[in-house]
Formats: structure tokens, C-alpha cells, sequence
């Protein structure tokens, strides 16, 4: 059984201009210890799903249904109350920017300290040792010291640290990371992939990593789901997902890429903006931008079904597969001509 | 007629740290652009790369004249233009222009888009009012927008519809050089394809020279004809892109490269990358000798945090300032490191 | 921090000196001559000149301002008459000496500035009793319906008129339903007259600080509720929900404390500013405060009575930007620590 299971979710919000059906029925699931990577590109979707299972969006304006069964229970149908208690204990979240998600009032041993005592019956002795472990562990030089430090006091890459310290401090089952990297430099970023790596190596969490950069997603997830306007295009194993990609989206994102390791002389793009979903297209909503539309795109909502011999690779597409396989190993030899790693 | 459209010379730009209870009496400074020297020949795009707080900013602020640099020289198109006045610059303005990290900050939200582009053609007077308006509904469509949108509001607009708008901006006068600072950061992946590809054709069509600044690899090395790698407001490595890749000299090119994640798992798996320890440190004081020494896996002692490298030649248009440089790639951290012990001898000893 | 503040006090004193210096040029430049008003409708010139040199006008504004200096400057030179100079030494400050009444300035400043801080420091307590609740409430709960009662309420309370919200309040609580007197002070602490004690003292400045507070309640329940919402968007906010922190200690801990920093130098201000003297509301309940002797001497040109508020208002302000600053370091650490 898996850790998460997710079942058509679906997420909208009620706005000034009518209703936005951020997530609309996205299914996927993740194992114990397995990293996720749920990527796609701004308005996906992408990060409402995760935080729907968070219960973190505004209640006021939401509305969500589906299943999510996270070790036996629907997060989605349970009491506030209970779904507190698993939040920072058995799931934990860290977000985006490093800057902005720490309190700036508050010492980062205090917010560590906050989050040991939310979930334990410990004393605030205690608490505080714990919190200096957990610094120590995520490579805060000198953590003894700058326990009482304020967030201004830190760089970004060291805030991300203090933030991934807070998310790991009660030993979760699952760790959601929305964007971890994305606010920072090249090789800060690499340095927090490697952390988040060993740490969940030592402590065997499971990881699902909210990107838009394919190439994050590449190094560091077992399994991948691409996201487009609300719904999932395509998942599967990374392996499966780069080298044999079959949904015209996929290919349209990993064309597009500019890449360190070959002269491509122009990127294949894909034409036009994505869809408002406010009022998405009908039929795939891919279809406005898709150089391979079909008549029945425009009015049939593909269904997610398995590609042959490969039954957890899925994709949401109505073209045939003779074709997919066909540009999947065109748009290989294309990206990939005189590659060689480095 | 020269081959080189810009040629800097030694720039350097120190914002002062001040102090003092009425009389500011300057203490120390943030010595973020400190000799920086590169030409930039007709035609080509030089792609300027480097992590936060490298200079690469206020060097393109400094050559296109919004900030008055502190020291070296730049000559465009032949002319010095270092210290021309504010009147002396301004037939030069409309050679030089510049394109933003943020078009949703950079466009005027109260102006139309056909006034936004066609500012700079009534600036400089150059046409009647009908003419410049035929001329801003044709870069519209050269930008691949609707020649009718000229009436619209920037905010009627996508992000890259906006960066479109920005790049008509920029050309609305036929300029030699268009700086380009961190023009596609803000924009999604298949978006940021759209407008590199259409930088890259009006490269073609109009003969047009870029600075392009970036921090991501990728987008540098693929617009690029040649690559500076910037640390801590110096210049770390040049190189023309293909061997900048190959075969960098420079410990960070190295570790910058390698730090880049591959969207290819095989070939991640294949690479072992190299992680750089610490933070860039704070310009106001930064590290003695190389500046990259306290997080470099090739550091020795007694020459790197004494010595300043200059930089060498290491084949045709390639430069890069490192005492011990990588003599292959790729490599491992273990062998970056092992390499520390060979290198330790021969090269020429300081007086 | 100490640099700052010498930094701060310095910058003070300029402020002091350029305050005083316009006060001083504008009485200058008005039509009226203060001796006159002194020496009496029917006084001959020769009674006017008597006046004004015993009154200190004969002299050239420079000179009157030199003087007004020396006799605020706790060492200078000793003012044996009027007019007449003695040796250098230490001495009291003083503000001078009243034209139309011969009182002692700093008497009547000291009498009126306790009316004036009563009602500006019971008000500004009303007003944040008023209004933080309600603009926290807004706030979680936007387009609700106490959400809307309470635009309605800022609406008003920002477009009305002190005046006549004060004259509102006087008529349905004073004169209708007799609950609360209309005009009077009742001093705080001394019982000596027919009324005194805090339940007089409170009891007859209820309706003053009620008028008083409506209008800064609802400029506050309006920021209150602005700064709150924002904060409930910010990032950390999300982080400490994250780690599953019930809303009461998410409230408490992460939004209240970042949403009223902004509020602390506004109130510091307000409270300054009001010190001064809160004209309106003190003449409309005949309270014997700053705003009323200031609007009395000036009718009567009495240029060292309004040099007297103007020279208490403005410390007031200087000390009161000098307790924001030191509470805003107090609470928000990036301050304090750069």
C-alpha cells in the first residue's frame, strides 16, 4: 500500500471573476521513501494539489473533493483537529522562499523549539536540545551559536536549511517541497539537493518535489508526474518519463529546454500561453498549443490509461502510440545529439 | 570601422559604506564590479554568468551608463564613453539599450503599448507621428505580436507577451547593442524558449550585438557565442561557449557547471557532481588573494589566498584566472582535489 | 544605538530651533500689535510704548527670539526685570510671561497639558480597544457581516466631522438621555474643588474621548484590518500552519505580533500629534486643555502662551519618536540588530 494515495482530486476556487478549477481530478500516488516529482509550468496546478492535501489553502474560497489516504485515513474528510496533528508530524512542508517563510520576529530557535513542542510532550529543555541537533544536522555551521539568531541574520541557502531542520524535526513520513531550490543560486541549490538526498537516505522519508525545472526533477525523483492546466499529462518513472516521454506536452517542456550539453541551434517551443482556468478548453486542454491535434481533441477529455508494457507509465493523450514512440525517439536524438555527461 | 563593438577596460564600480552621527565619513566599500575587462565583438552575443552578488548587474548597468563607474574605461563603437555628460550621451542612448529581468515591473502600467515602444522614436524625434506609429505596429509584428494591440495596456498582456513588448522597446531604434539583464528568469519554461528564439532571429535579421546576462547555464550557453563567468565582481573565466563547456579551466566554471542539473537521468547518474561548500562571501571584504579560494577544492595554501591570479590565455579566446587550473574534464571532486598534490610544484613561484 | 541616538537628539534640536523660529516669523508678519491689545482700546501712543517695551515688541524679532532662547535655556544670562540682563548662571526655564495676563507660561502649560494628556491617552486607549478586535475580526473574516458593519463604521467615523460627531454625542448623551455632563474637567487626582477623584475625571470625559477616538478608530480599523490580511498572506504564516499549529497560537504568535508593528509608530504619532492639543474635541466640550488655550491666544495674540504649546507640542513629538523608535527595536529584531 502506498504512503499516499491520491484520488481524483479536484480544487477550485471562487474568485472576483467567477470559479478557477485550479486542480481538476489529478490522481497519483507516492511509496514509502520514494521521491515524487510533480512537475509543470506556473498555474499547473502543481502546487494547489499539495497544498489541498495540506489543507493549507483559504477555506473560505475553496471548495476540494477527492480522496487523499494518507497511511489509512482521507486527509480530505478528516476533522481539522486530526489533520493538524499529522501536519508537521507525519507530513511536513517547505515552500519556495527561504526568505519570506520564516518568521522575521521570531529567533530560529524559537520557531524550531515551536514546532518540536506543537507535536511532543516535551519540556522546553528538551525541545531547544532537539532543535540544535536538528540545525547541527542540516549543516548549520557554528548551530550552538546561531540558535538564537533571527532569520535576517542568515543566507538564503542557510535559511533553507533552518527551514528543512523545522520540516525534518519530528522524523515525518512524507516531506512536500514546493519549489525548494528555486530561489536560489546554482550551487546553493545543489548543495540543498545533496541534503535533502542525505537526509532522506538516514531517515527513509519519502519526498514529493514541486518543480518547474526538469533538470531538479531529473537528479533527484524515482517517479514523475507532469502537470498541465489542472490535470496530469503524463507519469511514470523518471526513466520512462525522459526517455520515452508520451504526451506532446512532455515533449513540447523537454524541447524547449535550452541544455548545457548540446548546440541545438533554435528550441522547439510550443506556441501560445497556457489556458486560463477559468475557462479552460474543451476537450484536452492542450489542444490550442498541440501540433498534432486531432478532431476528437477538441471535444474528448482523454482519460490517463497505461502505455503498453509499461503499466505504471500513464498519459492522458488520443494520439496512437505507434506515433508517440516514434517522436519521443526523434525529439531523443534531437535533445540529445552529441551529449555526452560532464 | 573596428571589429569590436565594446571594449571594457578595467571597469570598476565601489558603492561606499558610510558612517557617522551627522557628517557620513565613508568606512569601507562593496566593491561589486572590480576590474572587469571584455570586448564585445560586432554580432555576437557575449553571455555573462555568475551567482547572486557577482557584479554582473552593475556591470550592465555601468555600460550602459545608469551608473557612473569608479574606475576603467568603456569604449563603444570606438568612442569613449566613460565620462560623457548626461547631454553628450544622449545621441549614444539610442545605440545602447537595454532589456529588464521583470516585464511586469519594467513597462509603464498607465502607458500604451504603441507609447511604451514608440518613447523612444519621439525622444530623439526621429518621424512624424504617422511614421512612428507605422513603425510600432510593424515591430509589433516582429515581435510576433498583433500590430492592433497597439492601443492595449500592458496589463492586457502575458508575461511574455510582455517580455515581447520589451524586446520592441529595445529595438524601436535600431540599436547597435541590446543589453539584455536576466531577460527570460521570470518566465516559464516553454515561454522563455519563445523569446530566445526570437532574440536569436532578430540577431539574424537585424544584425543585432547582445550582452546577455543570466545565471542560469543553460540559457547563456545557448544564446551565446562566447561566456564570462563572474565571482565576487571579477572576471573568472572567457571563453567561447562550446570550449567554456568542454573544457573549463577555471575550479568554478567547474563546479558551476557541474552543480546544473542535467534533465537527462542517465546522464545525471553518469556525472558526479561537484558541491561547493559555504556561501558566496560579502564583497565589502572579501577573501584575500583568489577570491574564490575559501570554497575552491583546489586551494593551496600560501599561494592562492596571497597571490591575485591574473587572467591567462589558455588557447584562442579563452582566459581564465586561476593559479592551479583543471587541466581536463570532467572530473571528479576526489580527482579536483587529488590534482591539489600535483600542482602543488612546478608553477612559476611568487618573488 | 548610542551614536543613533545622539544621531536622533541632534537631528531634535534642529527641528526645535526651525519649529520655533516659523512660530515666531508668523507672529511677526501679522497685522496686529500686542501692546495695543495690552495697553487698552482707549491708550494714548505714549501708553503704547510703555506697553511695548515692557512687553519686549519694541524690540526687532531676532532679538525677541534671542531672548525667548535664553529664557528656555536652563544656563544663560539672568533676566533681573524685564528687559534688563544680569550675569551668566544657571536658572529655571522658563517660557515667559503671558501679554494679556501677565501668568507665568510655564503655569499655564503645566495646567492645561494634563487635560489635553487625559483625553489623548483615555482616547488612544478607547480607540485600540475599538479597534484592534474589530480590525483583527475584518480581517479573518473579509466580506462577513461584521466585516461590513465595520467598513460601514469606518466610512463614517473617517468622513464625519469631530465637530459634529462631538455635538451628536453631547446632545443624545448629555443633553437627551443626561448620562454624561457636556462640558467640564474634573481634575484626576486633587479633590479640592466640588468635583475631583478618577470616577469625577472619568465621568466627565467619557463623551470627549469617545468623540475623540471614533475618527482614529476608524483610520485604524481600516490599517488594522489592511495589515492583517497581509500578514495572514505572508509566507511563515503558511510555515507555522504547516507545522500544525492551531489557529489561535498562529494568530497570537505570527500574525498579531508582525500586523501591529506598523500600527506601534502609527499610534506613537498620532499620540504626539494630538498632545499638541485636540482642538476640536476640547472646544467642543469646553475642556481647559492645550488645543483651547492655544486657540485663545492666539485670538488674543498672546505670541508666549502659543510659543509655550508649540514648544510642548513639538518635545512632545521629539520624545514620542523617540519612544517609538526605541519600542520598534524593542519588537522587530532586524532593526534592532543592524
Amino acid at each position: 500500500m502506498p504512503l499516499l494515495q491520491v484520488t481524483e482530486l479536484r480544487t477550485s476556487f471562487r474568485t472576483d471573476d467567477g470559479v478557477v478549477k485550479a486542480v481538476d481530478g489529478v490522481s497519483f500516488s507516492i511509496e514509502k521513501g520514494k521521491t515524487l516529482g510533480i512537475v509543470g509550468e506556473s498555474g499547473c496546478g502543481k502546487s494547489v494539489t499539495m497544498l489541498t492535501v495540506m489543507g493549507l489553502n483559504n477555506r473560505r474560497i475553496t471548495t476540494s473533493s477527492g480522496e487523499a489516504i494518507f497511511k489509512g485515513d482521507d486527509l480530505l474528510s478528516m476533522k481539522p483537529a486530526r489533520l493538524r496533528e499529522i501536519r508537521g508530524d507525519d507530513i511536513a512542508m517547505i515552500f519556495q522562499d527561504p526568505m519570506t517563510s520564516l518568521n522575521p520576529v521570531h529567533s530560529i530557535g524559537k520557531q524550531l523549539v515551536e514546532a518540536v513542542l506543537l507535536h511532543n510532550d516535551v519540556t522546553k529543555k528538551v525541545a531547544r536540545e532537539r532543535a540544535l541537533e536538528a540545525l547541527v544536522e542540516v549543516g548549520i555551521p557554528r548551530a550552538d551559536r546561531r540558535i538564537d539568531d533571527y532569520p535576517h541574520q542568515f543566507s538564503g541557502g542557510m535559511r533553507q536549511r533552518v527551514m528543512i531542520a523545522m520540516a525534518l524535526i519530528n522524523d515525518p513520513d512524507l516531506l512536500i517541497a514546493d519549489e525548494p531550490t528555486t530561489a536560489l543560486d546554482v550551487t546553493t541549490q545543489a548543495q540543498i539537493l545533496k541534503l535533502m538526498a542525505q537526509l532522506q537516505e538516514d531517515h527513509g522519508t519519502a519526498i514529493v518535489i514541486i518543480t518547474h525545472d526538469l533538470g531538479v526533477v531529473a537528479e533527484v525523483a524515482d517517479d514523475v508526474a507532469v502537470m498541465y492546466a489542472g490535470k496530469v499529462a503524463e507519469e511514470g518513472t523518471v526513466d520512462s518519463i525522459f526517455n520515452r516521454p508520451h504526451h506532446p506536452y512532455t515533449w513540447g517542456l523537454l524541447g524547449s529546454l535550452p541544455r548545457l550539453e548540446t548546440d541545438l541551434e533554435r528550441l522547439a517551443q510550443i506556441p501560445g500561453q497556457p489556458p486560463s482556468l477559468l475557462n479552460p478548453p474543451p476537450g484536452c486542454r492542450f489542444h490550442p498549443r498541440c501540433a498534432y491535434v486531432m478532431d476528437v481533441c477538441k471535444t474528448k477529455v482523454p482519460e490517463l490509461a497505461p502505455v503498453s508494457n509499461d503499466p505504471l507509465h500513464r498519459q492522458a493523450c488520443h494520439l496512437d502510440e505507434e506515433t508517440k514512440d516514434r517522436e519521443a525517439a526523434r525529439l531523443l536524438a534531437e535533445t540529445m545529439a552529441g551529449a555526452s555527461a560532464s | 570601422m573596428t571589429d569590436d563593438l565594446l571594449v571594457v577596460d578595467d571597469l570598476q564600480k565601489h558603492f561606499p559604506v558610510t558612517q557617522g552621527i551627522i557628517f557620513q565619513k565613508q568606512v569601507a566599500s562593496v566593491k561589486a564590479v572590480d576590474g572587469v575587462s571584455f570586448t564585445v565583438k560586432r554580432g555576437e552575443t557575449l553571455g555573462v554568468v555568475g551567482e547572486s552578488g557577482c557584479g554582473k548587474s552593475t556591470m550592465a548597468r555601468c555600460v550602459m551608463r545608469l551608473l557612473d563607474p569608479t574606475g576603467g574605461t568603456i569604449v563603444f563603437d570606438g568612442r569613449d564613453i566613460t565620462h560623457l555628460s548626461r547631454a553628450e550621451l544622449r545621441p549614444i542612448r539610442r545605440e545602447l539599450m537595454m532589456i529588464f529581468q521583470d516585464p511586469y515591473a519594467s513597462l509603464n502600467a498607465r502607458k500604451r503599448v504603441g507609447f511604451i515602444i514608440g518613447e523612444a522614436l519621439q525622444v530623439h524625434k526621429l518621424g512624424t507621428e504617422a511614421e512612428i506609429k507605422r513603425r510600432v505596429q510593424e515591430l509589433l509584428e516582429v515581435v510576433g505580436l498583433n500590430p492592433e494591440h497597439y492601443n492595449r495596456f500592458p496589463h492586457e498582456f502575458s508575461g511574455g507577451q510582455r517580455q515581447r513588448i520589451g524586446v520592441a522597446r529595445a529595438l524601436a531604434v535600431n540599436p547597435k547593442l541590446i543589453v539584455c539583464d536576466e531577460p527570460v528568469s521570470a518566465l516559464d519554461v516553454s515561454v522563455q524558449a519563445q523569446i530566445l528564439n526570437l532574440l536569436k532571429d532578430l540577431q539574424q535579421e537585424f544584425g543585432l550585438t547582445y550582452v546577455f546576462i543570466a545565471h542560469d547555464l543553460n540559457v547563456v550557453r545557448h544564446i551565446s557565442d562566447r561566456v564570462m563567468v563572474m565571482y565576487l565582481g571579477k572576471v573568472a573565466e572567457i571563453a567561447e561557449g562550446h570550449a567554456l563547456y568542454r573544457e573549463p579551466r577555471h575550479p568554478y566554471t567547474g563546479a558551476l557547471l557541474s552543480a546544473v542539473p542535467i534533465p537527462s537521468p542517465e546522464l545525471g547518474r553518469q556525472r558526479q557532481a561537484i558541491v561547493l561548500e559555504g556561501d558566496v562571501p560579502n564583497p565589502i571584504n572579501p577573501p584575500s588573494g583568489c577570491r574564490f579560494h575559501p570554497r575552491c577544492p583546489r586551494f593551496v595554501e600560501g599561494r592562492c589566498d596571497v597571490d591575485e591570479p591574473l587572467l591567462r590565455s589558455f588557447g584562442r579566446d579563452h582566459e581564465a584566472a586561476c593559479h592551479f587550473p583543471l587541466e581536463r574534464w570532467p572530473m571528479t571532486a576526489a580527482e579536483m582535489s587529488n590534482a591539489r598534490q600535483a600542482q602543488t610544484e612546478p608553477v612559476t613561484a611568487p618573488q | 544605538m548610542v551614536q543613533y541616538l545622539v544621531r536622533r537628539l541632534l537631528w531634535a534640536f534642529v527641528l526645535f530651533l526651525a519649529v520655533t523660529v516659523v512660530t515666531f516669523v508668523i507672529f511677526y508678519v501679522i497685522p496686529a500689535n500686542p501692546a495695543q491689545l495690552v495697553a487698552g482700546k482707549s491708550a494714548t501712543q505714549e501708553d503704547i510704548d510703555r506697553a511695548e517695551k515692557f512687553l519686549g515688541t519694541d524690540k526687532p524679532v531676532y532679538v525677541q527670539y534671542i531672548r525667548f532662547l535664553n529664557r528656555l535655556s536652563p544656563f544663560g544670562r539672568i533676566e533681573t526685570a524685564p528687559g534688563d540682563y544680569g550675569g551668566w548662571g544657571f536658572k529655571e526655564p522658563s517660557l515667559g510671561t503671558s501679554f494679556a495676563t501677565r501668568q507665568e507660561v510655564n503655569d499655564v502649560v503645566f495646567r492645561a497639558a494634563p487635560v489635553t494628556a487625559s483625553l489623548v491617552f483615555g482616547g488612544a486607549i478607547l480607540w485600540m480597544l475599538i479597534s484592534v478586535p474589530i480590525g483583527v475580526f475584518s480581517a479573518l473574516r473579509p466580506r462577513s457581516l461584521l466585516d461590513r458593519a465595520a467598513m460601514v463604521f469606518v466610512l463614517i467615523g473617517i468622513s464625519a466631522h469631530p465637530v459634529w460627531i462631538g455635538l451628536i454625542l453631547a446632545y443624545v448623551f448629555g443633553y437627551k438621555l443626561g448620562w454624561f455632563p457636556i462640558t467640564g474637567y474634573c481634575d484626576m487626582i486633587n479633590p479640592g474643588t466640588d468635583c475631583g477623584g478618577p470616577v469625577d475625571w472619568a465621568w466627565h470625559l467619557m463623551l470627549p474621548w469617545t468623540a475623540f477616538a471614533i475618527l482614529f478608530a476608524a483610520q485604524y480599523v481600516r490599517m488594522i484590518r489592511a495589515n492583517t490580511m497581509e500578514t495572514l498572506n505572508e509566507d511563515y504564516v503558511r510555515t507555522a500552519r504547516a507545522k500544525g499549529a492551531p489557529e489561535g497560537q498562529v494568530l497570537r504568535s505570527h500574525v498579531l505580533r508582525n500586523s501591529l508593528l506598523v500600527i506601534v509608530t502609527m499610534l506613537g504619532m498620532d499620540i504626539a500629534l494630538a498632545l499638541g492639543g485636540a482642538i476640536f474635541t476640547e472646544s467642543v466640550f469646553g475642556l481647559p486643555g492645550l488645543g483651547k488655550t492655544a486657540l485663545e491666544s492666539i485670538n488674543a495674540f498672546d505670541l508666549p502662551i502659543t510659543m509655550g504649546i508649540v514648544v510642548f507640542a513639538t518635545l512632545a513629538i521629539i520624545v514620542f519618536n523617540l519612544i517609538v523608535d526605541l519600542v520598534y527595536a524593542a519588537i522587530d529584531p532586524r532593526i534592532r540588530l543592524n
